[in-house]
């Protein structure tokens, strides 16, 4: 018998058999009900965009690995694609090659590398990128092509206002919300399915509802950031819109319009960037809610989320610390 | 209906191979080696010497203190030595080696099949007959089973709590204990529940046994109204006994205290079955069932082994080691050790022999920790593992006291679920024996 090979290591000697890479092939998967529905709206464009910000951010990493870090390739975990992917969601369809390079370089240089690659950075990543190509590049960035059905035709496609936009525009020049309403009259509907303009991947709330489905059935969020997020927005913009229905957008109108969805689904349950503990969770999808209707309703951006996902992770590790688990077995004073 | 722990667990494939095989008993070995501490606590002192002749079940350690085990020989036979050797941790201690020479039992011991169900023997000399007969826990611990029979002055027991969850994967030689010895184990529980004066025994089975929780539940109905059975959700680590007090009385134990904290004793299923036998067979531990089991393994097999019978002859009785064998695990793939050597004798605490192949031996791939909260989701104890291992890895050792790195069980969930493929119950094994020589280095 062959006694002096046998391994001699610690308990547990069986292991799960899920992976990071595995996680990170769930996430993927789960973004593509949204990316199909920007492929039917944006045509060729979202495929465009998705390609050259994924292949933009594989290769950095790649390269700031190489040359930079001189580690062991990353590249193979799949979290670059992921972050790749949702950089693209974040941006409109008609966004000129080289901006979404330079926002892919922004998102995995500074927003990821620089912090020692995957699982060190304190900020979202593709958020990084989205906030930096808005300050640097606002027209580029706010000029959102109106949705065509199938339309795959190279066409220069004319641009419009997003619906979050048009409200708050309307809201500020006093008219009232009922009235800007009337002007859009299948925007509920149109939303849920994604016929509305908007950054690439955010336009259908269902098709992010059923990624978002995906990874709770995976097992790779828990359900506590999502109904944070938008159980925070429609309470508090439900108060507000009932004080003042005419002043105020009502709670349905702005989960379903802008980054909400995205926001809430894909971006604020980010692993590396939220809370380890359901209470911190929930904490973390409170504020960002809050800062997400304080952007929108009085803020200047139409849209808040972005910002509020990055302030929230700021705030993490403070959460962190405090939202510890109830131990077991800690004896509770009566 | 079926109950379970609330928080944590984690559900690894449970691959019980050599579940509903008969139990088949082995011929005793031409040598055993039987260390002196197979228990928890104190070891025993030897009192053989080379050359002496012994009888099965004939005293040859003798209990070093209160918590310890008397150890008896398993064979009859000659002592040849009574040296260090290692043993299933792989360091070295003192063991009595015996030749075998025939199978001469002590004459006061009943080797009869026949059922004793009349408990004749005092309330208040239970504890000391199971000291006497050397019994500990059975499930792999190996906490000295006289010591709990002993309820502490002031404490009350209301509960025996027996467990025969097994929720190691691969194990079975308590399942098919519960099988063939239902009245024996029922008995078992009847007389630690007078022990320890006790109200009620209730027995946690997992529901992936139902044979056993049919079988005992009918067995148990015989006896007493006071023996109730109940079914649990299959969950690991439920057969952690603070895990299965809040699955059956939900009671929570005192982060540091006992289960006798909350009027619980808790004992194995296979360690009322040794209690059956000490008591009313006057048989001392000098055999157990072990499973020998693993995917590669030609027959995987549930045995009745002497103690100190070396596991390479168990591992013969499965049909021989596969050739691409990496590790032999003490224990089941959870919290078993791994071996040095398949000369490592059986103890009071082996539940099963495990074979691991090179393939499955490989650990995961490492990435770096991405922060995906599922050690903390699986924590039993509801600590953070990742924390720990962070702490750890700055030396911090005396912050880990804080975030109770103490309470941890070792139950190996953290590193199972890991995605990341890290070993973060190695960096909280490697925080705890660090902050507990400060602490020690602290009281002196």
């Amino acid at each position: 018998m062959a006694l002096n090979r046998l391994i001699v290591s610690m308990s547990p000697h069986d292991y799960g058999s899920d992976s990071v890479r595995k996680i990170m092939f769930w996430v993927v998967a789960a973004m593509l009900p949204a990316f199909a529905v920007s492929v039917v709206f944006f045509g060729l464009d979202a495929i465009r965009v998705n390609a050259i910000a994924i292949a933009a951010c594989v290769f950095f990493e790649w390269l700031i690995q190489k040359f930079l870090i001189k580690g062991k390739n990353t590249i193979s975990d799949g979290s670059a694609i992921v972050t790749g992917m949702l950089l693209a969601f974040n941006v409109p369809s008609n966004l000129p090659w080289w901006i979404i390079v330079i926002g892919s370089l922004v998102a995995i240089g500074i927003g990821k590398m620089s912090f020692g690659g995957l699982g060190n950075n304190p900020f979202n990543p593709a958020l990084v990128g989205r906030v930096f190509m808005l300050i640097s590049f606002p027209v580029q960035m706010t000029s959102w092509p109106t949705v065509q059905v199938l339309n795959f035709a190279a066409t220069d496609a004319q641009t419009g206002a997003t619906p979050l936009a048009i409200v708050k525009e309307g809201l500020k020049n006093g008219q009232p919300f009922s009235e800007i309403m009337s002007g859009m009259p299948n925007i509920y509907t149109d939303a849920l399915m994604g016929q509305v303009g908007g950054s690439l991947g955010e336009i259908s709330a269902l098709a992010l509802l059923v990624g978002g489905l995906i990874m709770l059935i995976r097992k790779i969020i828990t359900w506590h950031i999502p109904v944070a997020v938008l159980g925070s927005i429609a309470l508090f913009t439900g108060v507000l819109h009932l004080v003042d229905p005419n002043a105020f957008a009502d709670p349905a109108f702005h989960l379903l319009t802008g980054g909400v969805m995205l926001g809430a689904v894909f971006m604020a349950t980010d692993m590396v960037t939220s809370p380890m503990t359901p209470k911190g969770m929930i904490i973390f999808g409170v504020g960002i809610g809050v800062i997400t209707v304080l952007i929108r309703v009085w803020g200047a951006y139409p849209e808040g989320i972005s910002f509020a996902i990055l302030i929230m992770n700021s705030v993490v590790p403070l959460i962190n610390t405090w939202a510890k688990p109830k131990r077991f077995g800690e004896i509770i004073k009566k | 209906m079926l109950k379970t722990f609330p928080t944590g667990g984690v559900h690894p494939a449970e691959n019980k191979l050599s579940a509903g095989k008969t139990i088949v008993k082995m011929d005793p070995p031409k040598t055993v080696v039987v260390p002196v501490s197979q228990h928890i606590g104190a070891p025993a002192q030897a009192v053989v010497a080379k050359g002496d002749k012994v009888m099965v079940g004939q005293l040859i350690a003798k209990s070093g203190g209160f918590v310890s085990a008397n150890i008896h020989a398993p064979v009859s036979g000659t002592v040849v030595k009574v040296d260090k050797m290692p043993d299933s941790t792989g360091y070295k201690q003192m063991c009595v080696v015996i030749d075998t020479a025939g199978d001469e039992w002590l004459p006061d011991i009943d080797r009869s099949a026949d059922l004793i169900t009349e408990i004749s023997v005092p309330d208040g000399e239970i504890a000391a007959k199971i000291a006497a007969a050397g019994i500990v826990g059975m499930g792999g611990a190996g906490f000295p089973t006289h010591v709990k029979m002993t309820v502490p002055p002031g404490k009350k027991a209301s509960h025996l709590v027996i467990n025969a969850v097994e929720c190691e994967p691969y194990l079975t030689s308590d399942h098919q204990l519960m099988m063939e010895k239902a009245n024996e184990i029922i008995i078992g529980c009847l007389i630690m529940q007078r022990a320890i004066a006790a109200t009620q025994t209730i027995i946690g089975i997992e529901n992936n046994k139902p044979d056993a929780i049919k079988h005992l539940t009918e067995t148990a109905a015989k006896y007493s109204s006071s023996i109730v059975v109940q079914g649990l959700k299959v969950k690991y680590p439920q057969g952690g006994e603070k895990q299965l007090i809040k699955a059956v009385v939900k009671r929570e134990v005192p982060s540091g205290g006992l289960p006798i904290d909350v009027g619980c004793v808790v004992q194995n299923v296979g360690t009322a079955y040794a209690v059956y036998e000490a008591i009313q067979k006057n048989k001392p531990v000098i055999e157990r069932v072990v499973s020998v089991t693993g995917k590669s393994l030609q027959n995987p097999v549930n045995l009745l082994a002497r103690i100190g019978t070396p596991i390479s002859e168990l591992i013969e009785a499965a049909g021989g080691l596969p050739e691409n064998t990496a590790k032999i695990v003490n224990g089941g793939p959870m919290m078993g050790k791994a071996v040095a050597d398949v000369s490592v004798p059986v103890t009071k605490t082996t539940s099963g022999v495990l074979i691991i192949s090179e393939l499955e031996a490989l650990r995961p791939e490492q990435f770096n920790c991405i922060r995906c909260a599922r050690c903390v989701g699986v924590c039993p104890m509801s600590l953070e593992p990742y924390l720990l291992k962070n702490l750890v890895n700055i030396s911090e050792w005396e912050a880990l006291q804080p975030e109770r790195v103490l309470d941890c069980i070792e139950c190996g969930s953290c590193s199972y679920t890991c995605v990341a493929g890290i070993p973060l119950l190695d960096y909280i094994r490697l925080g705890k024996a660090n902050l507990n020589k400060i602490l020690r280095s602290r009281k002196s």
